[in-house]
C-alpha cells in the first residue's frame, strides 16, 4: 500500500510540475528573438558535437552580452539534446517550435536534417545546414526552407579531388581512389559527385562502407590492405574517425595519403591518435579567431559565463559551431533590415533574410569574423553562399594550414544539383519557384 | 463498490462471449475511445499531439504486434525493428512506384510483407526456443539494417539511402496536420486492438498460450507447434510492419535504416515486459511508460532544477534522464515483475472488494 500511495504522489507531482513548466515557458515570450538549438552532448557522437555546441551557445551569449542582442533584440536560445538520433531530433524540434514565431533550426545530422526537410516548410521555419545536410538542397528554387551555407558535401568532396589532382600534377588517370564513409545518409551524400569525377578524370573509385558507429572497421581496412589505394577520403564522423586513423596505422598505411571531411579533421579526431595520425589532412572551413575570439574570452569566458572549458574556444569544431551561430544572427539581422529594426523576426521574414545574406570582407570585418570565414552572399538561386575551404594537416600536435582556400567547381556541381533538385521536386510534385517568389 | 459485477447475469452464449463482460469496463472503453477521437484532439496542443501522443500511438501498435508474439506465444523476438524496417520500405515501394495506389492499401502491403519476412525469420522457432531465439531473430535485424542501407533499390535509387514520403492522402482528404495524423493512427490502433483483443481470445490466442506455457503438452493435445508457432509470427509481423509503415510515413515523413535499428527492437521488448507480457493493455501501458517518461523527465527537471538553485546543463539533462529511466525500470520491474497491466488489474481487483477488503 505505501509504495502505491507514494507512486500516486510522485505522479501528481509530476503532473502538476509539467504544467507548471508549459505555463512559464508560454510567458516568457517578450521581447526576445529565440533560437533553438539541437545539438548532441551525449551518445556516440558527443566528443566531436560538445565543442560544436559550445561554440554555438558562446556566441549567442556573446551578442547579448557585447551588443545586447540583434538592434536590441535580445537573443533567448534553447539547447534540446538530439543524441543524433532521428526520431529524438523530431520531438525537440516539435518542441521548440512552438516557442517562437518561426526560427532558425540547424539539427547538425544529415538524418534528422532529412526528416526536418519535410516539416520546416509547413511551420514556416528555416533550416541551416552548414557544411552539411542534403547538397542538392543549395538549389534555392526548389529547397525554398533550406540553407547548406558554407559548403555542402559535393562542394566539400569537390574541393578534396582538386587537390589531390593538384598534388598529382594535373592528372589522376588510373589511380585509386577509396572513400571510406559512415554507412548512413551523412557518408553517402558525397557519392554521386566523386562518381561524376571519376568519369570526368578516369580515376577508379572504391566505396568501402563502415557502419554506424564506427567503432569497428577491421574488415573495411582488410580492403584497404588489399586494394592499396593511391588516396583515402574518410567521410566519418565522432568515434569513427579516430578510430579510423587507428586502423591505418595498424595497416600501415600513410597517413599523408588521407583526407577527411571537414567533420573528420578537428581536434577530438586525432587527439587520441596524436603523433601516429601525423600528416593525417583534411578539409577546414573556418580559420584562425582573431577578435572574435579575443571577445568571447572576455564577454562570455571572462564573465564565467562561457559554455563549456576556455581552453576549448578556438579549436575547429568550437569555432565551426560559432560560425554557425554568426549565420543564424546574420540572418535575423539582415531580415530586420527589411521588416524594421529591433523588431522581433517572423520565420518567413527569418527565411528572406537568410535568403538575401551579404557579408563581404567588410561586413565581417565589422562582425569581428573576418578572420575566421569567407565571405558569403546567398541568393534564391543559390542557397550555399559560399563554396570553399582550406586543407589542414596534423603534426602530431596541432593542426597547420597546408593549401590556400580552394574553391570548388561549379561547372561540376551546379548540373548535379540542378538534376537532383529536380528529381527531388518531381518526386514530391513541387514546382521550382518563380521570379516573383524569388522576391518575396 | 466501485468496481461491482453481481447483478450481471449472462443468459446467452453471445452475451457470455463478448470482448468486454462486464457493463463498466464496456462503458469505460467506449468512453475512452470516444475521448481519444474527441477529447483528446480539443485538449492536446500541437506538440502534444507531434511528438508525444503521435510517436504513442504507433509505438503502441507495434507494442501490440510484439506481445503477441513475445507475450502470447513465448517467442522471444529481437527482430521487431527489421519487421518495422520491412513493412516501412515495402510500403514506401507500393507508394513511389505505382502512380495513384491509395494509402492505406501501402500501408497494409507493407503489413503483408513484414508478415512474410516475419515468418521466414520464424521458422528457426520451430527447432530453438527461448535465448537461442532471440539471438535468431537478431539475425534479421541485422539482415534488414544490411539490406536497407545497401540495396539501392530498396530506397528508390536515393543518393543518399534516405526514403521520404509527403503529401499523405485518403479518400481524398489530406493527411497532414497533426490532428489528422493523430487520428489517422488511432483509427489504426482501434482496429487493431480490437482485433488482436479478439484474436487473443479466440481458438488460436489459446493456442498460443499453450504453446507459451508448455510446448510439449500442448503438442501431446493436439496443437501444432508448426501452425500455432507461425502463425504468432505472422500475425506479429503483420501488426508491427504496419507500425513501422505508419512511423514512417506518418511520424518520420524521412527515413534511414537507422530509424528501425536494434535499438528498436530492445525498446519494443521493454515495452512488453514493462507493460505485461500476454496483455492488450499492457502494450499500451508500456509503450506510454517508453515514449512518455524520457520526455516527462526532460521537461520537469530544469524546473526541479530551478526549484533549488542548481542550472541542470543539456548533457547533465540527458545523462540524468537515462539514470532515472533506468532506475524506474529496475524499480518498476522489482515492484511488479508483471509488468504495469498487472498493476491496473490489482487496482481493479481492490476496487472490486473495496470497502471490504479480505
Amino acid at each position: 500500500m505505501k509504495i502505491r500511495s507514494l507512486m500516486m504522489a510522485v505522479a501528481v507531482a509530476a503532473t502538476g510540475l509539467t504544467s507548471a513548466v508549459v505555463t512559464t515557458s508560454a510567458q516568457a515570450q517578450a521581447k526576445e528573438q529565440f533560437f533553438p538549438v539541437l545539438p548532441y552532448r551525449t551518445g556516440a557522437y558527443a566528443p566531436n558535437g560538445v565543442p560544436w555546441a559550445n561554440g554555438y551557445a558562446d556566441y549567442l551569449k556573446l551578442i547579448n552580452a557585447r551588443d545586447g542582442g540583434i538592434n536590441g533584440v535580445k537573443i533567448a536560445f534553447e539547447e534540446c539534446d538530439t543524441a543524433y538520433a532521428t526520431d529524438r531530433g523530431v520531438e525537440c524540434y516539435e518542441r521548440l517550435k512552438g516557442k517562437a514565431q518561426g526560427a532558425i533550426f540547424q539539427p547538425l545530422s544529415t538524418g534528422i536534417t532529412f526528416a526536418l526537410t519535410e516539416k520546416a516548410p509547413n511551420d514556416k521555419n528555416s533550416l541551416i545546414t552548414g557544411g552539411y545536410g542534403r547538397s542538392e538542397s543549395s538549389d534555392g528554387q526548389v529547397f525554398k526552407w533550406n540553407f547548406p551555407l558554407m559548403g555542402t558535401y559535393w562542394s566539400g568532396a569537390d574541393i578534396i579531388m582538386q587537390h589531390i589532382t593538384k598534388k598529382e600534377g594535373g592528372n589522376i588517370k588510373g589511380k585509386k581512389i577509396a572513400l571510406v564513409y559512415h554507412d548512413s545518409p551523412y557518408g553517402k551524400e558525397p557519392i554521386p559527385l566523386l562518381q561524376e569525377r571519376a568519369k570526368m578524370q578516369g580515376f577508379d573509385l572504391q566505396l568501402l562502407p563502415v557502419t554506424a558507429p564506427g567503432v569497428e572497421q577491421k574488415a573495411t581496412w582488410l580492403q584497404v590492405r588489399q586494394a592499396r589505394p593511391d588516396y583515402v577520403l574518410l567521410w566519418g564522423w565522432g568515434v569513427m574517425n579516430s578510430a579510423a586513423l587507428k586502423e591505418a596505422v595498424a595497416t600501415g598505411y600513410p597517413r599523408e595519403k588521407m583526407y577527411g571531411v571537414w567533420w573528420s579533421a578537428a581536434e577530438p579526431d586525432v587527439k587520441d591518435v596524436g603523433e601516429a595520425a601525423k600528416g593525417y589532412n583534411g578539409l577546414v572551413v573556418t580559420g584562425e579567431g582573431g577578435k572574435i575570439i579575443a571577445d568571447i574570452k572576455t564577454h562570455v569566458h571572462g564573465k564565467k559565463q562561457g559554455t563549456g572549458p576556455a581552453e576549448e574556444v578556438g579549436s575547429t569544431l568550437y569555432n565551426r559551431g560559432m560560425v554557425s551561430a554568426a549565420l543564424a544572427v546574420e540572418g535575423v539581422r539582415q531580415a530586420q533590415s527589411r521588416y524594421g529594426k529591433g523588431k522581433v523576426m517572423t520565420g518567413e521574414q527569418i527565411r528572406w533574410g537568410l535568403e538575401n545574406l551579404t557579408l563581404d570582407q567588410k561586413a565581417l570585418d565589422k562582425l569581428g569574423l573576418g578572420t575566421v570565414m569567407k565571405p558569403i552572399s546567398t541568393s534564391c538561386l543559390d542557397h550555399e553562399g559560399s563554396r570553399s575551404a582550406r586543407v589542414h594537416t596534423w603534426d602530431g600536435k596541432k593542426w597547420n594550414f597546408t593549401s590556400d582556400w580552394i574553391e570548388a567547381d561549379e561547372s561540376i556541381i551546379k548540373p548535379l544539383v540542378k538534376q537532383y533538385a529536380d528529381k527531388y521536386a518531381a518526386e514530391k510534385k513541387l514546382t521550382r519557384r518563380t521570379a516573383a517568389d524569388c522576391q518575396s | 463498490m466501485f468496481y461491482r459485477e453481481n447483478g450481471q447475469f449472462k443468459t446467452t452464449y453471445k452475451e457470455d462471449q463478448q470482448i468486454f463482460p462486464i457493463t463498466q469496463d464496456r462503458i469505460g472503453v467506449l468512453l475512452l475511445i470516444a475521448f481519444a477521437f474527441i477529447g483528446v484532439p480539443a485538449l492536446a496542443d500541437e506538440y502534444m499531439l507531434r511528438a508525444i501522443l503521435i510517436p504513442f500511438l504507433i509505438l503502441s501498435l507495434a507494442a501490440l504486434g510484439v506481445n503477441i508474439l513475445v507475450g502470447y506465444c513465448g517467442q522471444i523476438s529481437l527482430g521487431s525493428g527489421a519487421f518495422m524496417a520491412v513493412g516501412a520500405y515495402a510500403a514506401y515501394n507500393f507508394f513511389v512506384r505505382i502512380e495513384g495506389m491509395p494509402l492505406i492499401v501501402c500501408l497494409l502491403m507493407g503489413g503483408f510483407f513484414a508478415t512474410l519476412v516475419g515468418m521466414f525469420f520464424g521458422i528457426p522457432s520451430l527447432r530453438v526456443k527461448g535465448l537461442y531465439l532471440a539471438v535468431a531473430t537478431l539475425a534479421a535485424q541485422f539482415f534488414c539494417d544490411w539490406a536497407f542501407l545497401r540495396i539501392k533499390w530498396f530506397t528508390n535509387d536515393s543518393a543518399s539511402g534516405t526514403a521520404s514520403v509527403s503529401d499523405l492522402q485518403v479518400f481524398g482528404m489530406s493527411i497532414n496536420t497533426p490532428y489528422e495524423k493523430y487520428t489517422f493512427c488511432l483509427v489504426f490502433l482501434v482496429v487493431f486492438g480490437l482485433l488482436a483483443k479478439n484474436l487473443v481470445r479466440s481458438a488460436i490466442g489459446r493456442e498460443w498460450m499453450a504453446i507459451r506455457d508448455m510446448d510439449v503438452a500442448a503438442a501431446v493435445i493436439g496443437i501444432r507447434p508448426m501452425y500455432a508457432k507461425l502463425s504468432a509470427f505472422a500475425v506479429s509481423s503483420f501488426i508491427v510492419g504496419v507500425a513501422g509503415a505508419l512511423w514512417a510515413f506518418v511520424y518520420l515523413g524521412s527515413w534511414e535504416p537507422a530509424a528501425f535499428s536494434v535499438d528498436r527492437s530492445f525498446q519494443l521488448l521493454f515495452m512488453v515486459i514493462l507493460g505485461g507480457m500476454g496483455s492488450i493493455m499492457g502494450s499500451f501501458f508500456g509503450a506510454a511508460f517508453i515514449v512518455v517518461l524520457p520526455i516527462i523527465i526532460n521537461l520537469v527537471l530544469p524546473s526541479l532544477g530551478a526549484l533549488v538553485g542548481v542550472e541542470v546543463s543539456t548533457a547533465a539533462l540527458t545523462h540524468a534522464e537515462q539514470m532515472i529511466f533506468g532506475a524506474l525500470i529496475v524499480w518498476f520491474l522489482i515492484v511488479e515483475p508483471h509488468g504495469l497491466a498487472k498493476l491496473w488489474s490489482v487496482g481493479k481487483q481492490k476496487l472490486r472488494l473495496w470497502p471490504f477488503p479480505h
